[in-house]
C-alpha cells in the first residue's frame, strides 16, 4: 500500500555487535547460530542482526520490542550514536555508515533530532536555551534562533515558561522542552526514544495525542521507540517488531493484530487482541447526525457540516437504515438539483449486528472507506463504529 | 648466611638526573624564576600600595557579596585581630603566594584534567602520577627546589605548585567524566563537535565539582607556603620559623592563628563561590 511513497531512510542488512571480535560473531551468526549461542561461543553479544526496513517520508513508524530487542541500539544506528557492524542506513543518498566525522556531525544536524526517554535536558540552561540548542549547535545567530525555539515552545504549549530552569518542571512539561528541542532544529528525521515512557499514564496518552496531532500537522517523518504495544498499536502508521535483535514483523498495526506473522507476535499481542472476544458493541459509538429519506441534499450536507461528518446514514420514518450519502454525492445532487437524498444515496457500506466480533471489523475496514453501520434485526440504526475507535477500545483493552 | 644485596643507589641516580636537569636547563629555569619573581612582585606591590583599611575592606564587601553577613562579621575580626597583632605584611605576602600559586596550578591543571577526562589512556596513566605527587612527604619538594630556582619565593611557589595541584586535576576530571551519559548524548545527538560538547555542556555541569578541586588546591597551597618558609619563603611561615627558631611559642601561635584566619577566609570564599555557581 505504501509501495509508491518516497523512501526517507533505506534500512538494509543492518547488524551490530557488542564485543572485540565482530566478525566472529557474524560468521557464527550466517552459520545459523543464534544470539545465546554466539554469547556462549565467543563472549559477544548480537545486538542487531540483519535488519531490513524502509521508513517513508512523512509517516510516523514505530519500532517495538522488549527490553533486549535491540531497539534502542536500532535508533541509535540511525545518527550513529552507536556504529553499527555492518549494513547500510541510507538517507538522502547518504550512507550513514560510511560518513567521515565531519560528514556525520552535519548530517546528524541536517538529518536528526532526538528526544530522549529521561529527557536528557540540560539543568543548567533555561527552557528557552534547551530549546535553541540545536540551533546554537548549527551556527544559527542568536536572534534568530531566539524566535525559532519560542514558536517551538509555543507549539508545545509552554509559552510563558520560556526563562524556567528544568527541574521546575513537571516530567510531562520537561518532555515538551525535550520535544521543542527536537521541533526547534527543523531536522527531516524526529527520533523519538521511549520518549513517553517515563510519563504517568494520564499525560502519556495526551503527548501521544499531541505527537500525532502535531504529526499530521508537520507531516514530519518520525522513528518512535517504544516497549509498549498499545502505544505503537495507537500511534504507528506501521510498526517494526523487533526480537532478539531480529526484524519479525513489518506492517500496520491492522496487519499485526490480524496477521501476526509468527507464534511470538501471536503471543505478544494476545495480552492486546481481545479483538476475539469484543464485539462490535464495545467499540460502538452514538450516531452524531442522520437524515431522513425525505430530506434533500442541502439538509444533508448542512448536518455534515455542522457535525463534521464526512458522510450521513439516512434512515426511514421507523429509524431503519435505508442508505448513506457522502459530502461528495450530496452536493452533486444539489447542483443537479435533486430532490431526495435517496435518489444518490449509496448501499455499498457494511452494515454489522452488536455482536460482530471485532477482528472481523478490520477487514472491513481495509476494503471499504466508510464507517461501519451498527444496526439491530429489524435493521434499526443503533450506532457507528470508525477505524480510529476500534484501535482505541483494543489498546485499552490491553491495558486490563 | 645472609646473603647480601647490593644497595641500589636510587638517590644518587636521583641526584644526578637533578643535576643534569639543573645544568641542562639553567636557561629555562632561569627564566621562570624571573618571571614569576615579577609576578610576585607585582602582585605583593599592589596589595602592599593600597591602604591596610581599604583592602580590608574589599575582602569584607567580598565575604558580604558571595557569602552572607556572618562571614563578613568574622572577616572584620579577624582581619582586625591580624592588623593588630602587627602580622598584615606578612599576611599580604602569604596570600600573594598563594594566589599565584593557585593560579599557576589551576592553569596547569584544568587542561591536564580535562584531557585525562576525555582519554582513558591519559587517565590511566596520570592517576599514579598523581598519587605520587600527593603522597611524598612535602617537605621533599622543597630540596630539588633550592638548585633549580635558589633560595626564595619562586622555589616556595614550584614545590606549592607541585603539591597543591593534584587535587584541582582530580576533580577537574571526575566532575567532567560524572555528566550523565544521555546529557554528552544529546549533545552528540544534535551534531555538537567535541569543542562545543566540551564547553556548552560538560564544562559547565562539572563547575561546582570543578570549583571543589580549586577549593582543595588552594588550602593544599597555603599548607604548603607555610612549609615553605624554611626555604625562605616571606610571609607568615617566615614569622612561624623565626619562632621556632628563637624557642619563641607565643610568637608561633600567633603566626599560626594568623595562618587559620586566612585559610577560612579562603575557604569560605571559594565555598560560596561554588554555591553562587551552581544557584
Amino acid at each position: 500500500m505504501s509501495d509508491n511513497r518516497n523512501v526517507k531512510i533505506r534500512v538494509r542488512n543492518l547488524s551490530k555487535v557488542f564485543g572485540s571480535q565482530p566478525k566472529k560473531a557474524l560468521e557464527l551468526r550466517d552459520q545459523g547460530l543464534k544470539r545465546p549461542e554466539i554469547l556462549d561461543k565467543t563472549g559477544q553479544t548480537l545486538g542487531l542482526s540483519n535488519i531490513d526496513f524502509d521508513v517513508y517520508e512523512g509517516e510516523l513508524l514505530v519500532i517495538m520490542g522488549l527490553s533486549g530487542s535491540g531497539k534502542s541500539t536500532l535508533i541509535r544506528c540511525l545518527n550513529r550514536l552507536i556504529d553499527p557492524t555492518e549494513g547500510e542506513i541510507v538517507i538522502d543518498g547518504q550512507n550513514i555508515p560510511s560518513l567521515k566525522e565531519k560528514e556525520l556531525l552535519e548530517c546528524r544536524r541536517r538529518h536528526f533530532s532526538m528526544v530522549f526517554q529521561n529527557f536528557a535536558l540540560f539543568p543548567h540552561r533555561t527552557v528557552q536555551e534547551n530549546a535553541e540548542f540545536g540551533l546554537e549547535i548549527r551556527g544559527v545567530d542568536a536572534g534568530e534562533r531566539r524566535e525559532i525555539a519560542r514558536n517551538a515552545l509555543k507549539q508545545v504549549g509552554l509559552d510563558g515558561w520560556e526563562d524556567a530552569l528544568p527541574r521546575q518542571l513537571s516530567g510531562g512539561m520537561q518532555q515538551r522542552v525535550g520535544l521543542a528541542r527536537a521541533l526547534a532544529n527543523d531536522a527531516s528525521v524526529l527520533l523519538m526514544d521511549e520518549a513517553f515512557s517515563a510519563l504517568d499514564p494520564l499525560i502519556r496518552g495526551d503527548m501521544q495525542q499531541e505527537l500525532l496531532q502535531l504529526q499530521h500537522r508537520m507531516q514530519k517523518t518520525t522513528v518512535f521507540i517504544t516497549h509498549d504495544l498499545d502505544e505503537a498499536l495507537s500511534i504507528g502508521d506501521r510498526i517494526v517488531l523487533l526480537k532478539d535483535g531480529e526484524v519479525v514483523q513489518i506492517g500496520s498495526p491492522e496487519e499485526i493484530l490480524t496477521k501476526p506473522a509468527d507464534d511470538y507476535v501471536r503471543r505478544f499481542i494476545e495480552g492486546v487482541d481481545k479483538s476475539r472476544i469484543l464485539s462490535a458493541e464495545s467499540a460502538m459509538r452514538k450516531v452524531r447526525s442522520t437524515v431522513r429519506d425525505t430530506d434533500g441534499p442541502r439538509t444533508a450536507l448542512r448536518k455534515m457540516r455542522d457535525h463534521s461528518l464526512d458522510s450521513i446514514y439516512i434512515l426511514d420514518r421507523d429509524r431503519r437504515l435505508v442508505g448513506l450519502i457522502d459530502a461528495d454525492a450530496a452536493s452533486q445532487a444539489l447542483e443537479a438539483g435533486m430532490e431526495r437524498v435517496t435518489d444518490s444515496m449509496t448501499q455499498d457500506f457494511r452494515k454489522v449486528t452488536r455482536d460482530e466480533p471485532m477482528h472481523n471489523l478490520f477487514a472491513m475496514f481495509s476494503e471499504n472507506r466508510f464507517p461501519i453501520a451498527v444496526v439491530d434485526d429489524e435493521q434499526v440504526l443503533q450506532g457507528v463504529v470508525v477505524k480510529g475507535a476500534v484501535l482505541d477500545e483494543l489498546a485499552q483493552a490491553g491495558d486490563h | 648466611m645472609a646473603i647480601e644485596f647490593p644497595r641500589i643507589p636510587l638517590g644518587d641516580w636521583i641526584e644526578s638526573g637533578l643535576n643534569w636537569l639543573t645544568s641542562e636547563y639553567s636557561g629555562v629555569t632561569r627564566g621562570i624564576s624571573r618571571i614569576t619573581q615579577s609576578g610576585i612582585d607585582g602582585l605583593n606591590d599592589a596589595l602592599m600600595w593600597l591602604p591596610d583599611w581599604s583592602l580590608l575592606v574589599i575582602i569584607v564587601g567580598l565575604c558580604w557579596w558571595l557569602a552572607n553577613t556572618r562571614l563578613a562579621i568574622g572577616a572584620v575580626v579577624g582581619l582586625a585581630l591580624i592588623m593588630d597583632l602587627g602580622l598584615w605584611d606578612p599576611m599580604i605576602e602569604t596570600l600573594t603566594l598563594v594566589v599565584i600559586a593557585t593560579l599557576v596550578a589551576v592553569v596547569i591543571a584544568m587542561p591536564v584534567g580535562i584531557a585525562a577526562a576525555l582519554s582513558d589512556r591519559l587517565y590511566k596513566t596520570i592517576m599514579p602520577i598523581l598519587d605520587f605527587m600527593q603522597t611524598m612527604p612535602a617537605f621533599v619538594y622543597l630540596i630539588p627546589a633550592i638548585p633549580f630556582f635558589g633560595i626564595g619565593s619562586v622555589s616556595a611557589i614550584f614545590a606549592t605548585v607541585i603539591f597543591s595541584m593534584p587535587p584541582a586535576i582530580r576533580f577537574t576530571t571526575l566532575g567532567i567524566r560524572q555528566v550523565p551519559g544521555d546529557l554528552v548524548e544529546a549533545a552528540d545527538a544534535y551534531g555538537a563537535t567535541r569543542g562545543q560538547k566540551l564547553l556548552k555542556v560538560q564544562l559547565p555541569l562539572s563547575l561546582p565539582t570543578v570549583m571543589a578541586g580549586i577549593n582543595q588546591t588552594i588550602m593544599l597551597a597555603l599548607s604548603m607556603v607555610v612549609i615553605a618558609a624554611m626555604i625562605g619563603a616571606d610571609g607568615l611561615g617566615s614569622e612561624v620559623w623565626r619562632a621556632i627558631q628563637r624557642l619563641r611559642p607565643g610568637d608561633g601561635f600567633e603566626a599560626g592563628i594568623a595562618v587559620v584566619i586566612l585559610a577560612m577566609l579562603l575557604d569560605r570564599l571559594t565555598q560560596s563561590l561554588r554555591k553562587k555557581g551552581k544557584a
